[in-house]
């Protein structure tokens, strides 16, 4: 095969270029790991006591309630998502006028691009004091679960429609001539056939909703807490790391780089995950 | 040809990565002024610091975190040139000499509808603890109490819960926050809500229409005049801290953190600067 000069320079620079930034990833692991690894020598079972509260600077860290902050805040966010956003996906490709699609893809676009300061303002500013009337203080796993689900909302309902579109037309087609309707076309074809492409898309945006910060911290009252209900505050890990981060040292420091590290690897397990799902066949 | 055009782009862009590793290692030489200590006085030492570093061109000045014992005992092993300390120097500590850069005040904040206008000690420490839950146990509303605490580590906590004499752990929150400004959109956003912030932050709020007010504590109204005057009880110096006075570029350092050119820089650190 013929290989021009240039070719074979641009195969460099892309490689080199390639290296660079997975290299970076590497290393971020690795250095999380290596600031981790004091708090780990303590013994890492401490970190997963439910018995304990999480006071680092009086020797007490137990983040048990933090990881289940995480976790449910994502969780509640992927339930409201979730219908939002395949029905929406549902509309946009089979019943919407191209009038009224095009502006509804561009607002998603928009809402997707909005910053998360912008959101977790909002939510300081008008959701808590809203749900403090009904319960105060209204900073709650409530709070965090509805901004985090307008947050992911354009994630779920992009990659629904390309789920969508990615099943065969004749598979329509076919249920169509059967004589079904819409709904039954929807709810028994479609969506059983996009189930592969819908799990990815809604663990995509589990993983975001896992990995925000600001407008978490800024809604959800930030007290490390198993809540009772959805009007109790809680601290995600993300939360946590933020909001002590700038003043932590020794053990404590440590202590935060640890659930850092915690998260890490939810995060990429999930990631894996939707992968495997998205190319299982 | 098309390949010809996207190839000046690669190597170029690597070279600047790979140097923007690099250079920040290539300056470390000159004159070095090392300042370590107290995390709440280090973010103001490092704006500080910044602009000395600017006027003084050869000067390096690196500040580094670890609480006011780590700035005490590095100022007196000369491990570092400047210890940052947050608090008075005790009677104790006479071999060492303290500058003065800024004073840190707290005020206790409530919703300007509360009709509560004054808290006793022993009222905050009950309301803090979980002892207390409804406003009217304390002459207000029937309406519960939210308590809005700092995140562990923050200097404001750390001033509170050492005035009051309390350990974190003893603290009952429903609303634990971050910077100054969440704490005072969460007290505006939420009637019964009772804070804590920097009295500087509080004043430029209230300036601007935040419905928030202050409480006086021991009688003494919270501002930034009372701090500066020494009368309000809930404020600390921020101090800068050597083994027998300051010399050379440590001193320069000094009179510089205390010079009328850095008060913005401790306004936009809600600290009250020393003089006028």
């Amino acid at each position: 095969m013929f290989q021009s000069g240039a070719d074979k320079g641009l195969r460099l620079g892309t490689l080199a270029l390639a290296l660079l930034s997975t290299s970076v990833l590497g290393l971020i692991v690795l250095f999380v790991w290596l600031e981790a690894l004091p708090a780990m020598q303590q013994g890492p079972w401490g970190f997963f006591d439910i018995t304990e509260p999480w006071f680092p600077l009086e020797g007490k860290r137990g983040m048990v309630p933090m990881l289940l902050g995480s976790v449910l805040c994502a969780l509640g966010a992927v339930v409201i998502a979730l219908p939002l956003g395949v029905a929406s996906a549902l509309f946009a490709l089979y019943y919407g006028h191209a009038g009224l699609v095009r502006p509804y893809r561009w607002m998603l676009g928009l809402l997707a691009g909005i910053p998360s300061v912008v959101f977790g303002f909002w939510g300081l500013t008008v959701l808590v004091p809203l749900i403090g009337q009904v319960q105060p203080p209204g900073a709650s796993l409530l709070a965090g679960v509805l901004i985090l689900s307008i947050m992911i909302l354009p994630t779920v309902a992009l990659t629904a429609e390309a789920a969508f579109k990615a099943v065969p037309l004749a598979t329509l087609q076919g249920a169509h001539a059967l004589g079904l309707n819409k709904l039954r076309i929807a709810l028994q074809v479609l969506i059983p056939a996009a189930r592969k492409g819908l799990i990815a898309g809604v663990i995509l945006a589990a993983t975001r909703a896992l990995g925000e910060t600001m407008a978490v911290l800024m809604v959800t009252g930030n007290v490390v807490e198993v809540p009772s209900s959805l009007f109790d505050p809680v601290r995600t890990l993300t939360a946590n790391i933020a909001l002590e981060m700038a003043y932590a040292t020794g053990a404590h420091r440590s202590s935060l780089f640890f659930s850092g590290l915690v998260l890490t690897l939810l995060v990429a397990m999930l990631a894996l995950y939707a992968h495997k799902q998205e190319h299982a066949r | 040809m098309f390949y010809r055009n996207l190839l000046p782009l690669g190597l170029p862009s690597v070279l600047a990565l790979v140097l923007a590793f690099v250079t920040p290692f290539a300056y470390a030489t000159g004159n070095k002024l090392s300042l370590t200590g107290s995390s709440t006085v280090a973010p103001l030492a490092l704006e500080i610091a910044k602009r000395f570093e600017e006027k003084n061109r050869g000067v390096r000045v690196d500040v580094q975190t670890g609480g006011s014992g780590r700035g005490l005992a590095d100022a007196r092993s000369g491990a570092a040139d400047l210890g940052l300390v947050s608090r008075a120097l005790k009677a104790d500590e006479g071999d060492l000499q303290a500058y003065t850069i800024a004073l840190d005040g707290i005020a206790i904040v409530l919703h300007k509808s509360n009709p509560v206008k004054v808290l006793s000690n022993a009222q905050i420490v009950g309301i803090y603890t979980g002892k207390i839950q409804n406003w009217k146990e304390v002459g207000g509303r029937d309406q519960k109490i939210t308590v809005v605490n700092k995140a562990e580590g923050r200097s404001t906590l750390e001033l509170f819960a050492q005035y009051f004499g309390l350990k974190n752990s003893e603290i009952k929150a429903q609303v634990v926050i971050g910077d100054n400004q969440q704490g005072i959109k969460t007290v505006a956003g939420n009637s019964g809500a009772i804070g804590y912030v920097s009295i500087g932050s509080a004043e430029f709020e209230i300036d601007n229409k935040v419905p928030i007010q202050m409480l006086p504590m021991n009688g003494v109204v919270p501002s930034t005049e009372s701090v500066r005057a020494g009368q309000f009880p809930l404020s600390r110096p921020l101090n800068l801290v050597s083994k027998g006075p300051a010399t050379g570029s440590a001193k320069q350092f000094a009179d510089y953190a205390r010079s009328p050119e850095v008060y913005d820089l401790v306004k936009e650190q809600y600290f009250v600067p020393v003089g006028r």
